[in-house]
């Protein structure tokens, strides 16, 4: 793959007008306040150029997406739970599960909540239903302070015409004690704009596990998608994403966790899937004592593309946050990881640390990482680094030489590689899964 | 029956067209046998321990080795190992991320495996079962089974855990390559205690030593010096006590005598 890339052409934008948004709300009766959102999140996008040259897309060359097949919205044509491997559908985060969530083109195939969750204020439903049932939540929360339009070309696309998604909400000192599972796939092509938003007020916990996946499909698609994570002061957010698009699909999303006093989020996110996928996945330390950790896991094989954007924000002082990436590639894949820790000028006593380590597999693939810091106080702890290594011939002749095939020895360092990582997560289930993908990879 | 490690004519180097390391060695070893092999640095002791075992660094350009008639040559490092073979490396690998208990007990599947492909493998409390009697028996502490392979191990650890695989995969013949390199005494006579009590009646073994030292704690039945990439002596444990007294610098004058004569 060439260094240097010559763009004589501009990316094309998706096929869409204003006239999708306002029939998009008029289709679901929205309030006026959410129409008026979209209209003002439409207007931004419109003045805003295809983002192709700025420092954190200039590597990033996703021109060759088919917009004529990836921005037909997704309908739902029937499709159900049956259509979801069960994979997608088992508890990761726990034996019990508090609830599922199923979505499926969009449409809602299953919802199940936990009277005793239920019972507590707990909110668990599809973003339709809470705008419906909870509209004063979701206008105080929805891409007001996490994931905002403003953020991007895709963060303004996906305000002006998100389509279905998960709303969570935990009440002050509740605990959600049983994990809550949204599954969001496709099985059809076409565009998914979908979003996770997720509020914790203040003192209480939860942990939500989110998969999203599509069927295998010839045409190109998209998920243009956000993910908002809103832990109140002293609240506990443990969450889980693991994303399985099929070979087709060009993700551009916006994932963000804003962290409050004292409050804790740990962030495990996993990228198998996709043809592309353009991640800005943002931890907001926004009260004194924030403690964030975030674990990324990837592994792109055949032409994938993971363009990972991370970036830590330390805008209060006390606040601590851990970010472990680890990836690999194989085959003539790409992956690319920029990292950044910012804080806020005077943000003393902060601690962020950010480290993307891979192993490269082929000599054809190409893996790129680039930390970076902008603190702006003097009495801080920050690290970074990144590290690149291959699969080397004098661990995989030890193993043998104790009577293990090669195949058997690559996997096991390979997954040893990856240990570091999968000790960071809490839930056996989810490290045994990525174990599996792992695998999948190898072998497959 | 009792197996036989047969090394003919054996010729290696680095690359095709590299100078030869070993040039002609001739070795057979039987179960039940403990062989030394000495040498002065660079003569190639470590060169034959890893062409023995399958390295894939190193070319064999001439010559065989049989393991009970079987041709090693043909086989790769993994097959060698399922024959019966093991080497003890002289500088372990660190594999970060895979633990010595989880190394081992695939290492035991892999055979079972190869011998019943249906095989599930060896039953997790049977092997946990074996694991802390091998450890026990080698005053290896158990946390050690749960330790990263080799990973901030001091050099009498990494060597413990190479005789620790050697008592669990029970090999017929093994190969011991500077075993006793940084050890101190105490961590030698562990070392040379798990030996003696493998090596026996199961299990011929080759000591390559550049000393004399764990000599005094594994007694051998045959001593055998490497010059040049050749045996150039062979005889009883006094030979050992020959060459700690005379030096190498006494084998170097009397081969390159030699050289010079068949010249």
């Amino acid at each position: 793959m060439a260094v240097v890339r010559r763009r004589s052409t501009l990316p094309q934008a998706p096929v869409y007008a204003k006239a999708d948004v306002e029939a998009l709300s008029e289709k679901h009766d929205e309030p006026g306040w959410m129409r008026e959102r979209r209209i003002r999140a439409w207007e931004l996008y419109e003045s805003t150029p295809m983002p192709y040259m700025e420092e954190e897309w200039r590597r990033t060359d996703y021109r060759h997406i088919r917009w004529d097949q990836a921005s037909t919205m997704v309908v739902a044509n029937g499709a159900g739970a049956e259509q979801v491997p069960a994979k997608h559908l088992e508890p990761l985060t726990g034996e019990e599960q508090g609830g599922l969530l199923v979505l499926v083109d969009g449409k809602v195939v299953r919802r199940e909540l936990a009277d005793e969750l239920r019972d507590q204020g707990i909110v668990f439903a599809d973003l339709r239903t809470a705008l419906r049932e909870h509209e004063e939540l979701l206008r105080k929360h929805f891409m007001t302070t996490a994931v905002k339009a403003s953020e991007g070309k895709f963060a303004a696309l996906h305000a002006a015409l998100w389509d279905h998604g998960a709303f969570i909400f935990v009440p002050r000192n509740r605990q959600a004690t049983l994990p809550l599972h949204v599954v969001c796939y496709n099985s059809t092509s076409g565009s998914a704009m979908g979003h996770v938003l997720v509020v914790l007020e203040e003192n209480a916990g939860a942990t939500v596990q989110v998969e999203y996946a599509s069927s295998p499909g010839d045409e190109h698609a998209s998920y243009i998608g956000a993910t908002e994570l809103i832990v109140g002061d002293a609240g506990n957010l443990r969450f889980v994403s693991l994303q399985d698009w099929n070979r087709e699909t060009f993700e551009f999303s916006h994932q963000r966790g804003l962290v409050g006093r004292d409050a804790q989020l740990d962030w495990v996110n996993g990228v198998m899937g996709s043809r592309l996928t353009k991640a800005f996945i943002e931890v907001d330390a926004v009260g004194t004592g924030a403690n964030a950790r975030v674990s990324g896991f990837f592994f792109a094989d055949h032409g994938q593309f993971f363009d990972l954007d991370t970036q830590q924000n330390h805008n209060a002082p006390l606040t601590n946050t851990d970010l472990l990436f680890k990836g690999a590639a194989r085959d003539n894949a790409r992956t690319l990881w920029q990292g950044m820790i910012k804080s806020l000028p005077k943000m003393q006593k902060i601690d962020g640390y950010q480290v993307c380590r891979n192993l490269m597999l082929s000599d054809e693939a190409r893996m790129d990482s680039i930390p970076g810091l902008e603190i702006e106080a003097d009495d801080v702890a920050c690290s970074h680094a990144a590290t690149f290594g291959t699969l080397e011939e004098e661990p995989i002749y030890y193993l043998m030489s104790r009577g293990i095939t090669r195949p058997q020895a690559q996997l096991m360092i390979i997954e040893g590689f990856f240990d570091e990582l999968l000790q960071r997560i809490p839930f056996d289930p989810v490290r045994r899964r990525l174990m599996d993908e792992i695998e999948a990879k190898i072998i497959g | 029956m009792v197996a036989t490690l047969e090394i003919r004519n054996l010729h290696a180097s680095v690359d095709a067209e590299d100078d030869l390391i070993l040039n002609g060695v001739n070795l057979t070893i039987r179960q039940g046998e403990v062989h030394a092999l000495m040498g002065p640095n660079g003569s190639g002791k470590s060169t034959l321990a890893n062409v023995l075992m399958g390295n894939p660094a190193y070319v064999v350009r001439e010559g065989q080795i049989l393991l009970d008639g079987e041709d090693l040559l043909e086989m790769e490092a993994d097959e060698r190992s399922r024959a019966g073979l093991f080497l003890a490396f002289q500088y372990p690998v660190a594999i970060p991320g895979v633990t010595l208990g989880n190394f081992l007990r695939h290492a035991i599947n892999a055979r079972l495996k190869a011998e019943d492909p249906e095989s599930k493998g060896i039953p997790i409390p049977q092997f946990a079962r074996m694991m802390r009697q091998k450890m026990s028996a080698l005053q290896i502490d158990q946390s050690f089974a749960g330790r990263y392979l080799n990973e901030g191990f001091s050099g009498g650890e990494k060597k413990r855990a190479e005789i620790l695989q050697m008592a669990v995969l029970e090999p017929r013949i093994a190969v011991l390559d500077e075993t006793d390199s940084g050890l101190d005494i105490d961590a030698l006579r562990i070392v040379a205690d798990g030996v003696n009590s493998l090596a026996g009646p199961d299990m011929g073994a080759l000591v390559i030593t550049h000393y004399q030292r764990i000599l005094n704690h594994i007694k051998p039945d045959f001593v055998h010096v490497l010059y040049d990439g050749r045996i150039v002596e062979s005889g009883g444990p006094a030979l050992a006590l020959e060459l700690e007294e005379k030096g190498y610098e006494w084998v170097r004058e009397k081969h390159s005598m030699l050289q010079a004569a068949e010249a």
